[in-house]
């Protein structure tokens, strides 16, 4: 299934001011798969997705995108081959559905040519793929957060590029929306072939999306791979700082992380 | 009805979403523009009716009658119509630039930077006998430095790797006060007569308007206002936030200085020959969302109608109302702008 890499990084180290967030790293991020990056808060794993977005410019090193120098392409260049969908961004009041995932297509548009056939063709076939046609007229503000988040998908799609990066595509969403979203994306992977980078701060979804997981942990990678190789109780130790027990999910045989605490234990004789 | 157009010609080498409502709020919008031109015009001591001020404009009329459109009223109207354009325009890209709807020309200090510049301007050029040593006819140069000056000075305190929207609105505020403060200490210390000329400039008047001033006004804000519409799709991105618009390949921080320079360009204008007319780019780009909704190619076209409504509405009320007393056309703007802006903020409130 993978064809050689989509992203790599190359000795890039990323700062806020003069803290080191990321150090030196290298990294191959995989094509037509879905990679995952994970890590406890602050570890940088949001700002090493920036940076391969090309939202954060690196202390040194770089990021090459299919191959090529992201910093010596066009921005317009990258636009076309990859998108970013930030964490949890804000439409301007009275802004349609319709008109936002327009704003997809700005990469491919002139101020004479802004709605090509071809415009109008990507612009629907990503309301369908997510499920937006019906509202496509109602206003982003108007919906809920769910719909919300699938508008914004729609923009990315719209940009019709091989590669979609997204910052916790399910950050404040109720879990049937979680999944519904991850379904999503899950099936773009599936059925077209789009690598899909994210941030994810559920293990277990992350466990059951991803082809590739990253862990995050000290301005590095700690590990990397199929979560099913990487995930086990040392990892989450060692990258969360938390114990746990690591079983595997009855309903996929993906690792399924059970934290240790406190709490209520109802089992009879075994509490903790 | 389908509520979108598709606009394409010359083999898709120009192709536009139109939106059918959008388009139907600009026909009445500009017939709205022609009615309230007219009527103006035929407004005043003489009244004139609206079928021999279109007999003026097309060579009739009498005498008379020719002589008080072409030489008093029309001047004054036309220069009305294009500050009302400049305001709303600007103050639309401002408010999307900035992502605030409460972001205005007055907010961030570049109407100010022409209040002091025009305050200093008379303090600086006047006699011990109050006589300007020079023509007042380089007052509005004046205005329209301090106007640039100040748009200059906050970008460049807003720079930091580029400028944010929230430093550019913070750092205005702070530049606007100052202005505030520096004029009304010029104002203190100069002479009365000076400080209620200055005065009826900051409230904002087209009193006075000649051809002259038509013939800079009229090419200069036109022109800007392509300018504009050309980047308006700058500002839709823009309005997304700077990781969106970065994402989907826009050069967010040079489209920014030109949206700047474009909206002060147009700004400059205003005040140059009108004054501090307040509120208008405030009001007019969010009565123009409130009809066509918040993509600019609809917004900006709207709001430079709504705006040039306004502001030859407020004259017309402000030099018949009270008649022969000539109220400043500013006053009405804010007498109609204050509780609008009240009444934005009580709506918005529990949202």
């Amino acid at each position: 299934m993978t064809a050689g890499q989509a992203i790599a990084t190359k000795d890039l180290t990323l700062s806020y001011g003069d803290t080191i967030i990321i150090n030196e790293l290298n990294l191959e991020i995989p094509k037509g798969e879905i990679t995952v990056f994970i890590g406890g808060n602050g570890c940088g794993k949001s700002t090493l997705l920036r940076s391969i977005a090309r939202l954060l410019k690196p202390k040194s090193g770089g990021v090459l995108l299919e191959g090529e120098a992201i910093a010596r392409l066009s921005t317009k260049d990258v636009a076309r081959k990859m998108a970013i969908l930030p964490q949890s961004p804000a439409a301007p009041e009275g802004l349609t559905v319709l008109q936002l995932v327009k704003q997809g297509r700005y990469p491919y548009q002139t101020w004479l040519k802004q709605w090509s056939t071809e415009d109008e063709l990507k612009v629907r076939n990503a309301l369908k793929a997510t499920g937006m046609e019906g509202l496509k007229d109602r206003t982003v503000d108007s919906l809920s957060g769910g719909q919300r988040q699938r508008a914004w998908i729609a923009m990315t799609l719209a940009q019709d590029t091989d590669t979609i990066l997204l910052d916790e595509p399910t950050t404040y969403l109720d879990m049937t929306h979680q999944i519904e979203i991850l379904d999503l994306l899950f099936e773009l992977n599936e059925k077209e072939q789009r690598t899909i980078v994210m941030v994810l701060h559920d293990l277990n979804l992350a466990c059951r999306y991803a082809h590739n997981i990253v862990a995050i942990k000290d301005q590095k990678v700690f590990a990397q791979g199929k979560p099913e190789h990487v995930i086990n109780c040392g990892l989450v130790k060692n990258v969360f700082g938390m114990d746990c027990e690591v079983t595997i999910d009855p309903l996929f045989g993906t690792p399924l992380c059970i934290p240790y605490g406190k709490g209520r234990c109802i089992l009879k004789g075994q509490g903790l | 009805m389908k509520k979108y157009y598709n606009m394409r010609l010359f083999g898709e080498k120009v192709s536009f979403l139109i939106d059918r409502r959008a388009l139907m709020v600009f026909l009445i919008l500009t017939a709205s523009v022609a009615g309230v031109f007219i009527i103006s015009t035929g407004t005043g001591e003489m009244k004139i009716s609206p079928l021999k001020v279109l007999q003026v404009f097309f060579g009739g009329g009498s005498d008379m009658e020719r002589l008080v459109i072409q030489s008093f009223r029309l001047p004054r109207i036309i220069v009305a119509l294009m500050v009302g354009i400049a305001l709303a325009v600007a103050g639309g890209i401002l408010q999307g630039m900035i992502r605030n709807p409460l972001a205005s020309p007055d907010i961030i200090g570049i109407t100010g930077g022409a209040s002091v510049a025009v305050v200093g301007f008379l303090a600086l050029f006047s006699d011990e006998n109050n006589a300007l040593t020079v023509s007042i006819n380089w007052m509005p140069l004046a205005a329209f430095a301090g106007a640039a000056i100040v748009a200059f000075l906050v970008y460049f305190l807003a720079y930091k790797d580029g400028v944010s929207p929230i430093r550019l609105v913070l750092i205005g505020i702070g530049i606007a006060s100052l202005m505030k403060a520096l004029t009304t200490l010029m104002m203190v210390f100069g002479p009365i007569y000076q400080a209620s000329q200055a005065n009826i400039w900051i409230t904002g008047t087209v009193y006075g308007s000649n051809w002259g001033n038509v013939a800079i006004l009229v090419p200069w804000t036109l022109i800007l206002l392509i300018v504009a519409f050309i980047l308006a799709r700058n500002v839709n991105i823009q309005e997304l936030g700077d990781d969106i618009a970065t994402g989907v390949g826009s050069t967010v921080q040079k489209y920014r200085f030109l949206l700047l320079m474009v909206s002060t360009a147009l700004i400059g204008g205003a005040v140059a020959f009108a004054g501090g007319i307040g509120f208008v780019g405030l009001m007019a780009p969010h009565m123009a969302r409130r009809l066509v909704g918040s993509a600019f190619g609809a917004l900006l076209p709207a709001s430079a109608l709504i705006g040039g409504i306004l502001v030859m509405a407020a004259d017309l009320i402000g030099r018949t109302l009270f008649s022969p007393l000539e109220i400043p056309a500013g006053v009405f703007t804010a007498s109609i702008g204050a509780p609008y802006f009240i009444y934005l903020l009580f709506r918005t409130r529990n949202t």
